[in-house]
């Protein structure tokens, strides 16, 4: 009985963690592009117009939510009333249920219960998380379909494509990391993380696997539909892509999914790449200093730097998205099809097999 | 609680594939195979086997039928013309013999055998580990032969979309 209420704890945090992630970062991603345009960007939120300044941030969480919730929900005429309604569903579920195997902590000992912080302890967790993210495509496609209007379904078809092809990129960049680490489980590959090169420097997968880095994240950027792989969607060109025809909450639910996904890209780029929960010189019984000093931390102490640890990274890389997402034009659709297929995959295929020819030499 | 969960799922199952073959739209009957495979994935977990549980949803659910979808949705399959419709009807009848031979067999095939609701096999019987050790070692043969034949089915399909020549999806 108490571990289900433990695991239904655990999945919640998680869940919350992920929705409110989406929420700041679409805050971020408003006043960042603002600061990037040098516009002021958004500063009208305010309560009855009686409030003497702009909450900003808390009020924009708040407003936002509230404008989407109350807009008309429309479905074409023509439309596929089933699929129609399904399709945002389907594009948040997968992404959602995807953090479930991504490990926020190492473990928290409360009297004779250990808890793994981790919703799902997978053996097989890099395998979950790809076959989640490869359903992610429903959601995109039907949603196209449905809509019976040609700017969805030019979308739908652009967005199934594209996330297919960036599919197989990441998913081969990620096997030089799975081969390095030697695992599937994303908590052991989390723990095989912990330890220092000379001491100073932290073992972090992106010092094994740069390219391997590098490949996941460009693959991911393309998975989650942002610029400049933002084709699907391309305003100029499609007006909405596959979401042009809903509104209100189901067009917010397309819009959380694509943040929602990039905090997903974010957090597994964080475990397998950059130490996960690890922070430096953090063991479980407290802080390991090169030199010898040590700082003795109590456990719950140490999971608290633990968990903020994750989130900070996770934060830093899901900003980062953004940062490039403000700076780069859009590609012409020909050349993402191209980068996915001549330059990634062959590079994703290059780096398996070096890392495989070092892991024989080295053993 | 295991052996309820599996008939629950192996209900739903059953209505998913017949709702495959049952279904007039095209795009549905694939979303409802969507379905089917996504929920036999759930009973490989029920039996031990993640492993092929997540390669069927990666492989089956995300890459092969959303390239079916992707056919279906550009050739905007329309309800058929009505000469085709005596061919149709011979086709269902062989269909419906050949489902009936097949129930038969079945029926016959395990005519007395018990079959246990919940799994027997010990834990990590189906994980990464032992999957690919049995992969690597006594089917390695098969195993390699299979990539050849993709390999060879990647080489005729590069070999078929350059001859005809036809510009690319853009």
């Amino acid at each position: 009985m108490i571990d289900v209420g433990i695991a239904g704890v655990k999945a919640l945090l998680v869940l919350l963690m992920v929705l409110n992630l989406s929420a700041i970062l679409l805050w971020v991603e408003r006043k960042g592009s603002a600061l990037i345009q040098d516009r002021i960007g958004a500063n009208r939120a305010n309560i009855l117009g009686v409030m003497p300044f702009n909450l900003g941030f808390i009020n924009t969480l708040i407003a936002d939510p509230i404008k989407l919730l109350t807009k008309e929900d429309m479905v074409p005429a023509g439309a596929d009333k089933l699929l129609h309604f399904m399709a945002p569903f389907l594009a948040v579920f997968p992404v959602l249920v995807t953090f479930a195997a991504v490990p926020f902590g190492d473990q928290l000992v409360i009297g004779d219960t250990t808890i793994n912080l981790q919703v799902a302890d997978l053996d097989v967790g890099i395998l979950y998380v790809l076959a989640m993210s490869s359903l992610a495509v429903y959601g995109v496609v039907l949603g196209g379909w449905a809509s019976n209007s040609r700017w969805a379904l030019l979308g739908g078809i652009r967005g199934s494509a594209q996330m297919i092809s960036y599919e197989i990129a990441m998913g081969l960049a990620l096997i030089g990391a799975v081969m390095t680490f030697g695992t599937l489980d994303l908590q052991a590959i989390a723990r095989a993380q912990g330890h220092h090169f000379f001491g100073v420097i932290p073992a972090w997968g992106i010092i094994y696997q740069p390219l391997g880095f590098l490949i996941f994240l460009i693959a991911g950027i393309a998975e989650s539909k942002r610029v400049p792989f933002d084709l699907p969607e391309g305003e100029s060109e499609l007006i909405s892509g596959y979401f042009t025809e809903y509104s209100g909450m189901k067009q917010a639910a397309f819009m959380l999914s694509d943040f929602a996904e990039s905090v997903v890209v974010a957090g597994l780029a964080t475990t397998l790449f950059f130490g996960a929960w690890q922070v430096p010189w953090l063991a479980r019984d407290g802080f390991h200093f090169p030199g010898g000093a040590f700082v003795a931390l109590p456990q719950l102490v140490v999971v608290v730097l633990q968990i903020v640890s994750f989130t900070i990274k996770v934060f830093a890389l899901c900003v980062f998205q953004i940062l490039v997402r403000w700076t780069l034009p859009r590609y012409r659709y020909d050349q993402v099809m191209d980068l996915g297929w001549k330059y990634l995959l062959p590079l994703a295929l290059a780096n398996m097999l070096v890392t495989g020819v070092v892991i024989v030499l080295v053993g | 609680m295991g052996a309820a969960l599996f008939v629950v799922l192996a209900v739903l199952t059953v209505i998913a594939a017949l709702t495959v073959v049952l279904h007039p739209n095209p795009v549905k009957s694939a979303l409802a195979l969507v379905t089917t495979l996504f929920l036999l994935a759930v009973v490989f977990v029920l039996l031990e086997a993640q492993m092929i549980a997540v390669l069927q949803v990666i492989v089956y659910a995300g890459a092969i039928m959303v390239l079916f979808l992707f056919v279906i949705m550009l050739l905007n399959l329309q309800s058929d013309d009505p000469e085709r419709g005596r061919r149709r009807a011979v086709l269902r009848a062989l269909a419906w013999a050949g489902g009936a031979l097949l129930a038969v067999e079945l029926a016959l095939l395990t005519r007395g055998a018990s079959v246990d609701m919940v799994s027997t096999a010990p834990p990590g019987y189906g994980g990464a580990q032992a999957v690919a050790q049995s992969l690597f070692t006594d089917f390695v043969f098969p195993f390699e032969l299979t990539s050849i034949l993709l390999l060879v089915a990647v080489v005729g399909a590069v070999v078929l979309a350059q001859k005809q020549r036809r510009p690319t999806l853009s």
